[in-house]
């Protein structure tokens, strides 16, 4: 058996209709000027154009046509976020997508009919699941307990502020559980939210405390650990075809500041030092574009194998390396303008910390790959 | 008729039986890992033995005219063939210039009469064919070669000087690049293309010393070397469209290609094999977290290769800068074939600093020798550095 393994890559009719529609949204709705003009607003992003999202379909591109979705799977969510990515358009896509994954995942009939037709529909829900800064900690702090009351906070909970209901893992009887929380049901105070490198994002700590739990709202199946960690999975690979999409804009906007910034009576462009390091960001890119497409081909809505794993953490640590490189050389290769605030080479370089830190960092990953492959 | 899929199936079955029972047994001395590693006469009579067995059990040339030594099947055959030798990695067919390149060429638009004297010979390992295109002064630029051939009666008389001739020593023929019309208004308007004999007065080969120390390139010195005048292929001032079309045959036996593997496949499976009983501070290499990293990386960068491959053929995918997958192909996989034979031998302990003759040498010394010669082709066909000019201005766009 060979290390590189599994090597399947296909893209379906669907997938290719997807991109091209995504694409051309993103680029006509939400030009850098638009995503500018909401950097400091209170939610990040503008409700209209996420309204819109929902009325193309895409909270519910990967939930089966039962529960209102197009059932496509969650591969399909990879052109789509790649093409949001690209267009650094934030929303909650993401994390709507991630919690309607777990819960489809994990939750009893009833609750799956209860909840996954509102998230089909565009009713904005998030996933709560750091309990500290470290993605590789299986621990889970936040306590529900046996008076189904919650005792703990969750971190860093991904567009916290505008979630109606948030998917939170929690340690219940002493195994990992999920507790179904409306927003409705925090109290004042309880959102604190988080100032992040990445104005394009939001995030908060959530304090959970205090808040009781009725029976319906708790998942405390045996399934809920190994859903956890592939939810885990399909967060690195959407993040990072988000990754991929936003180190290919960012070559975009340093090649066209080498085809027309003169230095010394010379395009900068013509420069090998600058070249060469490009070149090195467009192939890096194309790696990163045929893992998250490879990955979005093994990825199901059953449990991932391990060729799945493989994937989504090669996707997650050759994207978010990738990211990390175009971001740190777009400031650079600007010169003077990378280090103002009006470049958007400012909005990728901050934009490769935030991805990087989600579902754990290139190192993370490949530690982990080390161990499905080596051992 | 095309075969059907059973047939196909059941000659892949034969070709992989005939390849494991006929595989040589270890020669005792390394054998070349490419045909730019054949530096001596026992290398050269063990390749073209093995390169002539093949040919006789019918494995080689098979979608070749048979008047001409060939099996005229359908060249899926031959990528079956050849796709069994990679996978078992038995030794190359070395004659790789007339194989891949000249061959081929002789075949698609060459004369009855080059047709019959060429060919077979080229199958058969009786004939050894080396090209004649890069220049000492123009290393990287090919459409600037200087060796004069100028017609005098029934002959052309060569001057000049070639480098990095492959087997130029063993070869009978040069695939030759040379300048009929210095004062063409373009440079490449004044290059034709030769079918050289070797064996002339006036052409002389001095083996280059590998940095490896073996020999398998040479020098060749043109002094007024005389060759028959329909040694030319095409006409005079075709050379640099004939040479860019020998280019295409390298996509293989469905392009015009003999088939033969041209170089035994080196993966990162290969270098975590041979890394068995290696330890550092003392637990066995595999298990230090810095060494798993580095794997872990020479892993992914080999597997996005295949997977670059994969979705080139996806035109959705593809759509940002087309020609990025294809251009960059030669430099991502000679770069990444250099940095994984170089952490080969780093992984390997003290034993690492030891070559070639050492008899504690890991593998006889395998991976050193294969790390010095990884530069054949982050250098040769175009350095590592002209390929990303290339990309940087064909794909990107950048200026010049």
């Amino acid at each position: 058996m060979s290390l590189i393994g599994n090597t399947t890559l296909s893209f379906t009719e669907e997938q290719a209709m997807l991109l091209d529609v995504a694409r051309e949204f993103c680029r006509d709705k939400s030009p850098i000027t638009a995503v500018r003009a909401q950097l400091e607003s209170d939610c990040g992003f503008d409700q209209a154009l996420w309204h819109e999202m929902v009325s193309l379909g895409w909270a519910g591109i990967a939930l089966p046509e039962s529960c209102g979705g197009s059932g496509l799977g969650v591969g399909a969510l990879v052109p789509v976020v790649e093409a949001m990515g690209r267009a650094m358009l934030g929303t909650p896509l993401i994390s709507n997508a991630l919690a309607g994954q777990l819960l489809l995942r994990t939750a009893a009939t009833d609750q799956a009919e209860r909840l996954l037709p509102d998230i089909a529909s565009g009713v904005t829900a998030t996933l709560a699941l750091l309990d500290n800064g470290d993605w590789g900690d299986d621990g889970i702090g936040l306590v529900l307990d046996d008076e189904r009351v919650l005792r703990g906070l969750k971190k860093c909970v991904p567009d916290a502020s505008v979630a109606s209901v948030f998917v939170v893992s929690v340690s219940f009887k002493g195994s990992a559980a999920l507790a179904i929380v409306r927003a409705d049901q925090l109290g004042a105070g309880s959102l604190s939210p988080n100032t992040l490198i990445d104005q394009t994002k939001r995030a908060a700590n959530v304090d959970f405390s205090g808040i009781t739990v009725d029976d319906n709202n708790i998942i405390a199946a045996p399934a809920v650990a190994a859903a956890l960690r592939d939810v885990r999975l399909l967060g690195a690979l959407l993040v990072a075809a988000e990754a991929t999409g936003s180190a290919a804009a960012c070559l975009d906007t340093t090649v066209d500041y080498l085809k027309t910034r003169k230095q010394f009576g010379k395009l900068i462009g013509s420069y090998q030092a600058l070249k060469h390091p490009t070149v090195d960001i467009l192939t890096q890119v194309d790696s990163a574009r045929s893992f998250i497409y490879h990955a979005a081909t093994l990825v199901c809505d059953d449990a991932l194998d391990t060729d799945a794993e493989i994937a989504c953490r090669m996707a997650k640590a050759q994207a978010c390396q990738t990211l990390l490189y175009a971001g740190d050389r777009a400031v650079q290769f600007h010169g003077g303008m990378g280090f103002t605030y009006d470049c958007d080479a400012q909005l990728y370089i901050r934009r490769a910390q935030w991805s990087q830190q989600q579902f754990g960092d290139v190192q993370h990953h490949r530690k982990q790959l080390a161990r499905l492959l080596l051992d | 008729m095309s075969a059907s899929k059973q047939e196909l199936k059941e000659f892949r079955v034969e070709v992989a039986a005939w390849m494991q029972d006929n595989k040589p047994a270890d020669p005792g001395f390394l054998l070349p890992q490419t045909f730019m590693e054949v530096g001596d006469e026992r290398q050269l009579e063990f390749l073209r033995n093995w390169q002539h067995k093949i040919w006789s059990a019918g494995y080689l040339g098979m979608a070749w005219p048979k008047e001409y030594g060939g099996c005229g099947m359908d060249a899926v055959y031959q990528s079956i063939a050849d796709k069994e030798m990679r996978r078992l990695a038995v030794p190359i067919c070395f004659n790789v210039i007339g194989l891949g390149w000249a061959g081929p060429l002789i075949n698609h638009i060459g004369s009855e009469q080059q047709k019959s004297k060429y060919l077979k010979g080229i199958l058969n390992a009786e004939d050894v064919w080396c090209q004649g295109f890069s220049e000492p002064d123009h290393g990287s630029d090919l459409g600037n070669a200087q060796t004069r051939a100028v017609r005098d009666g029934n002959e052309y008389v060569l001057n000049g000087q070639k480098i990095w001739t492959t087997m130029g020593n063993f070869a009978k023929y040069m695939i030759l690049l040379a300048r009929t019309n210095p004062e063409a208004p373009r440079k490449y308007d004044g290059l034709s293309f030769f079918l050289s004999p070797m064996h002339v007065p006036g052409i002389d080969t001095r083996p280059i010393r590998k940095l490896t120390g073996e020999f398998g390139f040479t020098e060749t010195f043109f002094t007024d070397a005389r060759i028959p005048a329909d040694s030319i292929m095409g006409e005079e001032g075709q050379g640099w469209k004939i040479a860019m079309q020998t280019l295409q045959y390298e996509r293989g036996a469905e392009a015009g290609a003999a088939g033969g593997q041209s170089m035994v496949r080196i993966t990162v499976d290969d270098m975590i094999h041979q890394l068995d009983g290696v330890r550092r501070d003392g637990a066995p290499v595999l298990e230090d977290p810095v060494v798993r990293d580095q794997v872990v990386q020479a892993i992914m960068e080999e597997k996005a290769l295949f997977l670059g491959d994969r979705r080139s053929h996806i035109g959705h995918l593809t759509t940002d800068y087309p020609g990025s997958l294809p251009l960059s192909h030669k430099l991502r996989g000679t770069e990444m074939t250099r940095r994984m034979r170089q952490l080969a031998i780093n992984l390997q302990g003290a034993e690492g600093a030891l070559y070639v003759g050492d008899d504690d040498a890991r593998q006889g010394g395998f991976w050193q020798r294969a790390y010095l010669n990884s530069f054949s082709a982050t250098i040769g066909g175009g350095t590592s550095q002209v390929q990303a000019n290339i990309i940087a201005e064909h794909v990107l766009g950048l200026p010049k």
